[in-house]
């Protein structure tokens, strides 16, 4: 299967959601040790939900258009929605299927998210359970 | 172009009658029938422990097993068969002899390595100079990529004492002028530990004319099987050497309170060795003579050249590594503008050509050329100029597929 799909290379010639956040509440370094690929997330939470998300790095087509990808949907999300997120979802955002070994190109930015998600400032009541 | 060696050598490897073009064999190399069936063979005619039993079965393994040493003494060209330790790789050979001769140095003594070193030659004496209070040095490479002799007398005191180094990157393919350094070594009295993982596979060596102290590799990247490798030293050296591993095998004589060693090359090869793998790798070494080194390492080089021709030609290529390519054999590590590593093996995969991408276990010299990864097309003997055809193909399809 020709796992680069137009709409794959589209989000990695023209990422979404590119960029720093200066007042970030949280910031999230993520890097793969099989290829070298860094990944820095910036996150911002109203509410208990993401308000901004704004990454950084280099990758390839794969890890590029997933972050992409994933950046878009975890806008507006809440603490548990994005904890329950699954490596099935970030396929099924890429609409492909991967081997072993790109699987954890497609996965470094859910990892972070997932990472960053661990750190974010402390949830006020009202969202706990949403 | 006249070629050495044909397509026809192919048919002695079952894996590449599926048709890949087989463009990863500085991380390993494919297997030709003869090695199965000499493994197969241990198994299903001898199979026993070596040097133990005083049965028929024991005695044919332990003759099949040790004429393996015989042929890799001649094969490197080592004075005696003692000489030739098996490990089971040059990972393994390279901790070995890092344990060994660090325990012969005191805090503050120096080791040099240079910058271009696989991981496997520089983790090991990572370790040994933080347990020894050592300190390392390295040799790097100049602007044109490739390293000097003076610069390594440069970096002498009267503290260092080993010079370790690769004889052929696997990360650029870059030749080190191995002889001129090693003799500028003992000069300043350093012993020489030569990482030969991918130039015993390419390269007619000598160890006896290179007068190299130690020397390791892999027997899979040479058509062997896995968990294999072997560790060279000069006998007088290895004789003076504390064993890094104990067990049995390796004793004369044993009491609760202490021991003493067995001869070489028992003394450094402790407990039951990968009889299979090292009979095999015997085969493979039979199986490469019969070719002849010279011959191997022609055709790499015209493959190489070929290769080189066509990947430059096409646009936005930058090759990683010396400048002067006349330097380079066997592996091209290459840089694509605008395509991550990653994505052009993925295209190459489906075109049917395997090749490698990422830092290939050299992340030190990553660094010094400003990139994470690189993708490396590295050649063997049984290659052939199709396989160099549909690499180049199929990196035109990448660029394509990219960049409209
Ligand atoms: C130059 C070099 N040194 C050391 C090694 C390690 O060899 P092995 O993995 O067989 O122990 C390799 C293999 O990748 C290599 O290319």
């Amino acid at each position: 299967m020709n796992i680069y799909q137009e709409e794959i290379l589209e989000h990695y010639r023209h990422p979404h959601n590119t960029g720093q956040l200066e007042h970030a509440d949280v910031v999230q370094q993520e890097y793969n040790p099989f290829c070298g690929d860094k990944l820095t997330l910036y996150l911002t939470f109203v509410d208990n939900k993401v308000a901004e998300v704004r990454f950084m790095g280099e990758g390839c087509a794969i890890s590029q258009a997933a972050t992409s990808m994933l950046t878009d949907k975890i806008a507006g999300m809440t603490r548990k929605q994005i904890q329950q997120l699954t490596k099935e979802d970030v396929l099924q955002l890429l609409g492909i299927e991967l081997g072993p070994t790109r699987l954890k190109c497609a996965l470094l930015s859910l990892q972070g998210i997932h990472h960053a998600i661990q750190q974010a400032p402390t949830p006020t009541s009202k969202d706990v359970t949403a | 172009m006249e070629r050495i060696l044909t397509k026809k050598i192919q048919q002695d490897f079952p894996l590449l009658q599926r048709g890949v073009a087989y463009l990863d064999n500085a991380s390993t190399t494919q297997k030709p029938q003869a090695v199965l069936d000499a493994m197969n063979a241990y198994y299903t005619e001898c199979c026993a422990n070596v040097h133990r039993g005083i049965y028929a079965i024991s005695e044919d393994a332990s003759a099949r097993f040790e004429a393996v040493r015989d042929q890799v003494q001649q094969f490197i060209g080592a004075g005696h068969r003692e000489e030739i330790i098996f490990t089971s790789g040059t990972t393994a050979s390279l901790n070995m002899i890092a344990r060994m001769l660090g325990a012969t140095c005191s805090a503050g003594d120096e080791i040099i390595l240079t910058e271009m070193e696989h991981h496997a030659n520089l983790i090991p004496w990572q370790i040994v100079a933080r347990e020894r209070g050592l300190k390392l040095q390295f040799l790097r490479a100049r602007e044109d990529g490739e390293i000097y002799a003076e610069d390594l007398q440069a970096l002498c005191t009267p503290r260092t004492k080993i010079f370790a180094l690769t004889h052929l990157s696997n990360a650029s393919g870059y030749r080190t002028p191995l002889a001129e350094l090693t003799r500028l070594a003992h000069e300043q009295h350093l012993l020489v530990v030569v990482d030969a993982a991918q130039s015993v596979p390419h390269i007619p060596i000598n160890v006896a004319e290179l007068d190299i102290d130690f020397l390791t590799f892999s027997a899979h990247k040479m058509c062997g099987p896995t968990g294999v490798g072997v560790l060279y030293g000069k006998k007088a050296l290895l004789e003076r050497l504390e064993p890094a591993f104990g067990g049995g095998h390796m004793i004369a004589h044993v009491t609760l309170e202490g021991s003493t060693w067995a001869e070489l090359p028992m003394k450094l090869e402790p407990g039951t060795p990968n009889i299979a793998g090292i009979i095999g790798f015997g085969a493979a070494l039979t199986y490469l003579s019969q070719i002849g080194m010279q011959a191997i390492e022609q055709h790499i080089h015209q493959l190489h050249t070929d290769a080189l021709k066509k990947l430059t030609a096409l646009p936005g290529i930058r090759i990683l590594g010396p400048k002067d390519h006349s330097t380079i054999t066997g592996i091209l590590s290459f840089a694509v503008n605008g395509i991550h590593p990653h994505d052009i093996a993925s295209v190459l995969d489906n075109e049917g050509v395997a090749v490698r991408a990422g830092h290939h276990c050299a992340q030190p010299l990553m660094t010094a050329w400003g990139v994470s990864a690189t993708t490396r097309a590295s050649f063997y003997f049984y290659n052939t100029e199709e396989d160099v055809n549909r690499f180049i193909a199929a990196i035109q399809k990448t660029q394509q597929l990219f960049l409209p």
